[in-house]
């Protein structure tokens, strides 16, 4: 803030003048935004109303912004909390499969980039450029060869067979490494000479400081783990393994009032990653920023 | 054996040898499976040579799936890179007030699954004059559209979905990459009297050009192997003349669909040839080939 008081007479008007161009600036930049946010919350309001609205209605009508209060009722919300139905098995399924995925995804990961970031070695180089390159190549390329080899090693219907292929993450390597090669070298020399192991220093001094690029990485993992769709679709068998993509999915046909629990469970299905999302968020730019991709 | 595994010269190999273990048996093995594959008629448990890719040159339904897929891809490069780095520059001014809320909203969607958007798009895009999107059009006096069932009115659709999803994302990463930038540089072009526009071009383009080129990565790749988008906009793999068929989609009927496994391993290692040559092509124009490694 300039002290207002102490300028002359023209700098101070030349200030007025300018701090009102800003606050005018400001309020564009704050309508813009706002209306861009209007927008992005189109869908999940619309979600959110008809969830409150009967089930046969989206199959006629599709969905709208009419709150339309008058049909309203908790009937979908009676059905998801006591209908007979496998959601909250599905639920169960996802929370337990993302937990297991974020949790492994992220140790193995920070493990093979603190490997790349702290040493020197033979063969680095040419290991790196197959992150990069993996990186850029669609999983959809190998998913049928991947799918087949699973069935050959009788891997099918088991979550073994959707989580471990994905442990050592390509672009979650990528990121840690770019994060940890901001880390002082001085950190390891001073574990080494107290006379901890390789790996004693990569779990004690190092894991502590990577704390915020876990905290993005745990909500980028989170988001993709919770939400996978394409490979357990292929993989899992059985209704009772049944993730929540999965059995979501299952309740799409136009009969009985399938499509009310679909839209409850729906809006549901949001609430533990939103949560995820918001706890980890204050870490979530900090750690994106240092990790970022720098040239 | 214990001495040699605590060394230094030991340590980097058991370090990265998690990831090795996962390209040799999760990426190159099923690679080089594929490519077998792609050489056999699996039914018959044939060996076909060629074949199957001779039968991809004249099949008009992946002919038709290459040309969707490489038109969403550029549609959604050309509406996802520019505008979130422009949103981005925005909210990381100093005019902006309150921009953690909005990057928070910003990234809601990201964190619904493709089921869930899928199955509110198609919803929103229903054919009803009740339907979110007819309503709109009838605001303007225009009669309402069966918006799924043409090829123009499908495109929107899909990229509406693609945008509403991924501009989020996007923003975080280039406010990611802005933030990284050196704040003295910005003071130093200010001084020297360079007008906000000139510190855009000429600071922001240039510094945040890794990140864009990562995100323009990773937009490539989601873009040429997008199928769960148009998956669940048509309740299954089935759009009215193919109009929202993709590749991976293409890949998927004949692999799963109508079990022709070696077939659909054809298409797999065409999209597999494509997307390298474009990255190769796209990191060789943005001269980073050299610069990536350190």
């Amino acid at each position: 803030m300039a002290d207002l008081s102490v300028m002359s007479e023209q700098a101070r008007a030349s200030y007025k003048k300018k701090k009102r161009r800003d606050n005018g600036k400001t309020a564009g930049l704050i309508i813009l935004f706002t209306i861009l946010a209007v927008l992005i919350i189109i869908p999940i309001y619309v979600l959110f109303i008809a969830s409150f609205k009967p089930g046969d209605d989206f199959v006629a009508y599709g969905l709208n912004l009419n709150p339309e209060f008058s049909k309203w009722s908790l009937v979908n919300y009676d059905l998801l909390f006591n209908g007979d139905h496998n959601y909250w098995i599905w639920f169960r399924n996802s929370i337990i499969l993302t937990v297991i995925t974020v949790v492994l995804t992220l140790l193995v990961s920070a493990f093979v980039a603190y490997g790349f970031a702290a040493y020197e070695f033979k063969g680095r180089n040419f290991l790196f450029m197959i992150v990069l390159g993996i990186m850029s190549v669609p999983f959809e390329v190998i998913m049928l060869p991947l799918y087949q080899q699973m069935s050959d090693w009788q891997l099918m219907d088991t979550y073994f067979a959707i989580v471990i292929p994905f442990l050592a993450n390509a672009s979650t390597i990528f990121f840690f490494r770019q994060y940890l090669l901001g880390m002082p070298k001085s950190l390891i020399e001073a574990g080494r000479i107290d006379g901890a192991t390789e790996y004693g220093i990569f779990f004690k001094l190092i894991i502590p400081i990577m704390k915020p690029a876990f905290a993005a990485m745990a909500i980028l993992n989170g988001m993709n783990a919770w939400n996978n769709y394409m490979w357990p679709l292929l993989v899992i068998r059985s209704e009772d393994k049944y993730t929540l993509t999965l059995g979501l999915n299952t309740l799409l046909n136009p009969y009985g009032n399938n499509y009310s629990l679909l839209i409850v469970g729906s809006c549901f299905s949001i609430i533990p990653i939103f949560i995820l999302f918001i706890a980890f968020q204050k870490y979530f730019i900090e750690g994106m920023t240092a990790g970022a991709v720098k040239g | 054996m214990k001495k040699f595994f605590y060394s230094q010269k030991a340590a980097p190999y058991v370090f990265v040898l998690p990831f090795v273990l996962t390209v040799l048996l999760f990426w190159l093995g099923p690679i080089i499976k594929g490519i077998n594959l792609s050489f056999q008629d699996v039914m018959k448990d044939q060996w076909v040579g060629l074949g199957n890719y001779q039968r991809l040159l004249t099949d008009k339904i992946f002919w038709k799936a290459v040309s969707n897929s490489v038109k969403y891809c550029i549609l959604t490069l050309v509406l996802l890179i520019p505008f979130p780095l422009l949103f981005a520059v925005l909210l990381n001014s100093h005019l902006m007030k309150h921009s953690n809320i909005f990057k928070s909203i910003y990234f809601l969607p990201a964190l619904t699954s493709v089921v869930v958007a899928g199955t509110v798009f198609r919803l929103m895009f229903g054919e009803a004059s009740e339907s979110l999107l007819n309503q709109v059009i009838g605001l303007f006096g225009h009669a309402p559209i069966k918006w799924l069932k043409s090829q123009g009115t499908a495109y929107f659709a899909l990229l509406t979905l693609c945008c509403w999803r991924w501009t989020g994302v996007n923003i975080m990463y280039f406010l990611a990459g802005i933030q990284s930038i050196p704040a003295d540089l910005y003071e130093a072009a200010e001084i020297d009297g360079a007008s906000k526009w000139q510190q855009f071009k000429s600071i922001t383009i240039p510094l945040v050009k890794p990140t864009t080129i990562y995100v323009l990565t990773i937009s490539i790749y989601a873009g040429l192997a997008m199928f769960l988008e148009s998956f669940m906009l048509w309740r299954g793999n089935n759009s009215p003349n193919n109009i929202g068929l993709t590749i991976v989609g293409y890949l998927y009927r004949q692999g799963i669909e109508k079990r022709a496994m070696g077939y659909a391993c054809a298409v797999g290692i065409v999209l597999l040839i494509f997307v390298m040559i474009v990255n190769f092509i796209q990191l060789k124009l943005n001269g980073t080939f050299s610069k990536e490694e350190r």
